[in-house]
């Protein structure tokens, strides 16, 4: 059975996926306890396949039994260990947070949102924990059909905005297809560790088919993880997405495609070869761009969501910058940041449902005195701003710590000053939410029409603050948020380190 | 004389002690007597805890822990050394006569959020602590940065306009500041290695002197601004909106000698006297301490809100500390950390009674306060003490300091701020005298001519008349009671000779 752990790890959800409208016409309690079951197995997985890599080096996985380079192998070194562990554990949460919104739908449409969220969960640990490049594009296109579907079903406006991510999303897993494609038609490979020996010659007598590849590769992963200018489908989905996915989407799903970028230019590429110098030079600036132009967006915003969305470009960018710094220390801020912004922004986009659950609002005016009656979210919610702003000793901090010492190394001041500007340009939108929530009181209004909708949230506001099950995962990532922060170097000695290129240079 | 490092959980305790106190005021939020008892325990609790390591440094050891990593390489490394003990038996102290002065203060005003006013008066002490007893940069900015976020509830605590504002102000300054102060830590520590403090500075030969100047602007621009130096002190008089026990403990004590405290740790542990004294940049702080020692004087003359002039005498008399650091000689350190306990006894006692007079009187104008010395003869007493305290008047504690720093301008040869601290002490005079002046003297005009109120709550007058005491005994007798002269004195000596363990002094 161990040894079957990586496969297990994929086929699990991915079965219970596919059985889960059938399920729900049966029993939809049996539905959720069932997914609940299998993202749980999911993450043990995960957990067991990385504590493998670490204590036992690199596992290489055979699917089939076929060797590589002809058949697919699923590489669970420490970095796609921690990425994998990451996925699964904040998609079984999020899945136990989703259950009040989804109380009222019937059972097909119950069944279909379990199974695209499994299916999504699926395709993003598929991506990381696989060898091969091709295999990689499948599951790729496995979690963006299930995030455009799970988007659309946020409602009117979610559909528009998913139908943009559809077109703009769908170029981009194009042009990664069409990387992929130059790369096998020079090499013959699509094994990961195949392609990186067969391309360094290509890439150090700067091959054209590879310089095209890497261009390809790198603008397609760009739009799927909104590196700054192709960020355009990201506040749109961010803001119209039922309550209940965001917190998954908005905190793996990039993290993932930035993943990819980080496998490709330091373990394929190599960070050194031909024009990958450049091409990082110019992912750095894009970061630093869309860090400062992002948040400056952010304070623009009145919708809380919407805030976090634009808030998200700029995190990203931090880790882009992360990659372009690309020295030890730029790398270990860059992984450690993947881990505390998937932490902080789900926490956050939780902490936005919540609210938007008890009191129907998501405009940060109707904020004012939310902080009494949810004292518990609200704290959480201090908690991740802090992070957000990077404050020690909370998660968001340390990462920043890291980057600043990286480009101290590489002497890229420019990089320090956005990182120093972007941190204050985050305490601005979020000491305006914090006033709002904690310091204004709520203004006398006329008394609201008696709507169905007023009457169910009247009710709601007599009960506890929320129902446990969305209660319990704020508060555990919450608890990440000050864990990731305080255990940051248990993190970065013992699997980070083991994590980078080299295994820690 | 006993001599060595000794592993030791107690400065840890102390840290410690008060942060379990606010988790137990946030829950036992139904009871408000409940929260009181934490906070007197905690308090009392620290003041035991500091008071027994004093043997043991005074006789030449130096207790420390380092419990974890905090980041890669870097510890959260406490040490309980002469400096450090200086600060932590001063806060500790006070934060009992400031509890119990806080109960009378808020038992007449509206009771609203006392669950967040004492636990962030908790908070803010333990951050304090680890201040206090910070053994490397890293450390030193964490409890720095949580004294920060945690000292904004405190400001914003009446929850109005000027509140808010004056919180917004507060943010925009001591976040900007912390930041660069974050640059210039990140490059110390890059450049040395190492973080830990050191008497006599680790810094010497690590870098160039250009980086070596920039390093001490960025770290002396993130602890002025707490210190008030000029022009760094906008914050100061707009935070004397919040509650005046915190004005008293907070922005007289605590959060301003932060700034100071960590001017002493820059100057005296990280660069050391002698490599400023090659860079030439102490001189130029010198200028700065004296500007605003001289300006801040002129300022205060002008307000009619007494917690205002308060406010700028403070500005003032901080800088003194900054001087007497940035003077470099035996002296002028030893007068600049006496000064942190001089000037915090005389300034507590000062904003107790204007507390005092506002929360009996509701009179906030010095113009109002004519012969209020005939109603509040107790009150204006220590009031007196404390103002002539502050203008240098031997046997009381402000002289002793005061006459240091002038032998320390002499040891120096920099016989010209002899003069600011002679012009400094008449303005002093100046502003404070005519109070004193017209309250014992004059007549009794509106409000206090009509009404007659009487002394304030025992709870608030009993601590004022303590400090007043204090202030007068610490001026016959430095040494009496914690040893704090005898602290100041090793603590300049070790500095000077560039060892943490000096003998007898």
């Amino acid at each position: 059975m161990k040894e079957q752990l990586p496969a297990l790890l994929i086929v699990v959800p991915l079965v219970t996926a596919l059985l889960s409208p059938l399920v729900a016409y049966f029993s939809t309690r049996l539905l959720r306890g069932l997914h609940l079951t299998a993202l749980a197995t999911s993450f043990a997985c995960a957990v067991g396949t990385l504590i493998h890599a670490l204590t036992e080096g690199t596992w290489h996985y055979r699917f089939g039994d076929w060797a590589p380079p002809w058949g697919i192998e699923y590489v669970i070194d420490p970095l796609s260990g921690v990425m994998a562990v990451l996925i699964s554990l904040i998609s079984v949460l999020v899945l136990l947070y989703a259950g009040p919104f989804l109380a009222e739908e019937g059972w097909l449409k119950k069944g279909i949102y379990y199974a695209l969220y499994t299916l999504l969960t699926t395709g993003l640990l598929g991506m990381v924990i696989t060898g091969d490049v091709f295999n990689l594009y499948v599951f790729l296109e496995i979690s963006s059909l299930a995030a455009y579907a799970l988007i659309a079903s946020g409602g009117y406006k979610a559909t528009v905005a998913a139908f943009r991510y559809v077109l703009i999303g769908t170029i981009g897993a194009s042009l990664y297809l069409l990387g992929v494609g130059y790369l096998y038609a020079v090499t013959g490979s699509l094994n990961m560790a195949d392609l990186a020996e067969k391309l360094q010659p290509l890439l150090a007598a700067n091959s054209q088919a590879v310089l095209i590849a890497v261009l390809l590769i790198m603008v397609g992963m760009g739009i799927k993880m909104a590196l700054f200018p192709l960020h355009g489908w990201l506040p749109d989905a961010y803001t119209y997405t039922s309550p209940a996915a965001i917190p998954f989407i908005s905190g793996v799903m990039t993290k993932v495609m930035i993943y990819v970028l980080l496998r490709y230019c330091f373990f394929i590429f190599g960070a050194m070869n031909g024009v990958l110098p450049a091409v990082l030079e110019i992912v750095g600036w894009l970061a630093a761009a869309g860090i400062i132009l992002a948040s400056v967006m952010a304070i623009a915003q009145t919708d809380f969501r919407r805030m976090l969305a634009y808030s998200s470009v700029a995190q990203i960018g931090y880790i882009a910058l992360g990659m372009a710094i690309g020295n030890y220390y730029g790398l270990i801020g860059a992984v450690l940041h993947i881990l505390n912004h998937a932490v902080m922004k789900s926490c956050l986009f939780l902490v936005a449902g919540g609210v938007k659950w008890k009191t129907g609002e998501h405009a940060i005016a109707k904020y004012a005195e939310i902080s009494r009656r949810m004292p518990v979210t609200m704290g959480v919610f201090l908690l991740g701003a802090l992070s957000m702003i990077g404050i020690p000793p909370t998660a968001g901090f340390f990462s920043k710590w890291y980057l600043i010492l990286g480009a101290l190394d590489n002497q890229q001041w420019l990089y320090i000053v956005v990182i120093i500007v972007s941190s204050l340009l985050n305490a601005v939108y979020f000491f305006r939410v914090i006033e709002q929530a904690y310091l204004r009181k709520a203004e006398g209004e006329a008394k609201p029409e008696e709507t169905l909708a007023s009457v169910e949230i009247a009710i709601k506001n007599r009960g506890p603050e929320l129902p446990y099950v969305m209660l319990v995962p704020i508060v555990v990532l919450g608890a990440g948020i000050l864990l990731l922060g305080v255990c940051n170097n248990v993190i970065v000695t013992n699997i980070l380190h083991y994590a980078l290129p080299g295994g820690g240079l | 004389m006993g001599m060595g490092f000794l592993m030791d959980y107690r400065p840890l305790g102390a840290v410690l002690i008060s942060l379990v106190a606010a988790a137990l005021i946030i829950l036992s939020k139904q009871h408000p007597k409940l929260q009181q008892g934490w906070t007197i325990l905690a308090a009392v609790g620290k003041v035991v805890l500091v008071f027994s390591m004093l043997p043991e440094v005074l006789a030449g050891k130096i207790l420390e822990v380092e419990p974890f990593f905090i980041a890669e390489g870097i510890t959260l490394h406490l040490r309980a050394d002469t400096t450090g003990m200086i600060f932590a038996l001063l806060a500790s102290v006070l934060w009992v006569l400031t509890s119990f002065y806080s109960f009378g203060y808020l038992r007449k005003q509206e009771k609203t959020h006392q669950t967040g006013y004492y636990a962030s008066f908790a908070v803010c002490l333990s951050a304090t602590m680890g201040i206090a007893f910070a053994a490397n940069l890293l450390t030193f900015f964490v409890f720095y940065e949580i004294l920060t976020i945690a000292t904004y509830p405190l400001v914003v605590h009446n929850r109005d306009e000027e509140s808010i504002k004056a919180g917004r102000k507060y943010l925009v300054y001591t976040l900007v500041a912390g930041q660069l102060f974050l640059i210039g830590i990140v490059w110390a520590q890059f450049a040395a290695g190492t973080g830990d403090f050191r008497p006599g500075g680790f810094l010497a030969g690590t870098a160039p002197n250009g980086a070596l100047q920039l390093i001490f602007l960025l770290m002396i621009l993130g602890t002025a601004v707490k210190a008030g130096v000029m022009p760094l002190h906008g914050w100061l008089p707009a935070a004397m909106v919040a509650p005046t026990p915190v004005s008293a403990l907070l922005h007289a004590v605590a959060v301003v000698k932060a700034g100071a405290f960590g001017i002493i740790r820059i100057v005296g542990f990280v660069f050391g006297p002698q490599l400023l004294g090659e860079l030439g940049v102490a001189e130029v702080l010198a200028w700065f301490a004296a500007f605003t020692i001289i300006v801040s004087s002129l300022i205060a003359l002008g307000q009619d809100n007494l917690k205002r002039r308060l406010a700028f005498s403070t500005v003032g008399q901080l800088s003194y500390i900054v001087l007497g650091c940035s003077l470099l000689t035996p002296l002028g350190l030893l007068g600049g950390m006496y000064h942190i306990v001089a000037h915090a006894v005389m300034k507590i006692t000062l904003f107790f009674c204007a507390g005092a007079i506002y929360i009996t009187t509701h009179l906030t104008k010095v113009s109002q306060l004519k012969g209020i010395g005939r109603q509040m003869p107790y009150t204006m007493v220590a009031f007196t003490v404390g103002s002539l305290g502050i203008t240098g008047l031997p046997f009381i504690v402000g002289f002793i300091s005061k006459w240091n720093l002038a032998s320390g301008a002499v040891q120096g040869g920099q016989a010209f701020y002899l003069v600011v601290l002679v012009l400094s002490a008449l303005l002093s005079a100046a502003y404070f005298i005519p109070i004193v002046y017209a309250a014992f003297f004059q007549e009794p005009e509106g409000e206090l001519a009509e009404h007659y109120y009487g002394e304030a709550d025992k709870l608030m007058l009993v601590p004022l008349l303590l400090t007043a005491a204090v202030s007068v005994i610490l001026g016959v007798f430095p040494n009496a009671g914690a040893h704090l002269y005898d602290l100041a004195a090793m603590s300049a000596q070790s500095i000077v000779n560039g060892q943490f363990i000096v003998g007898g002094w």
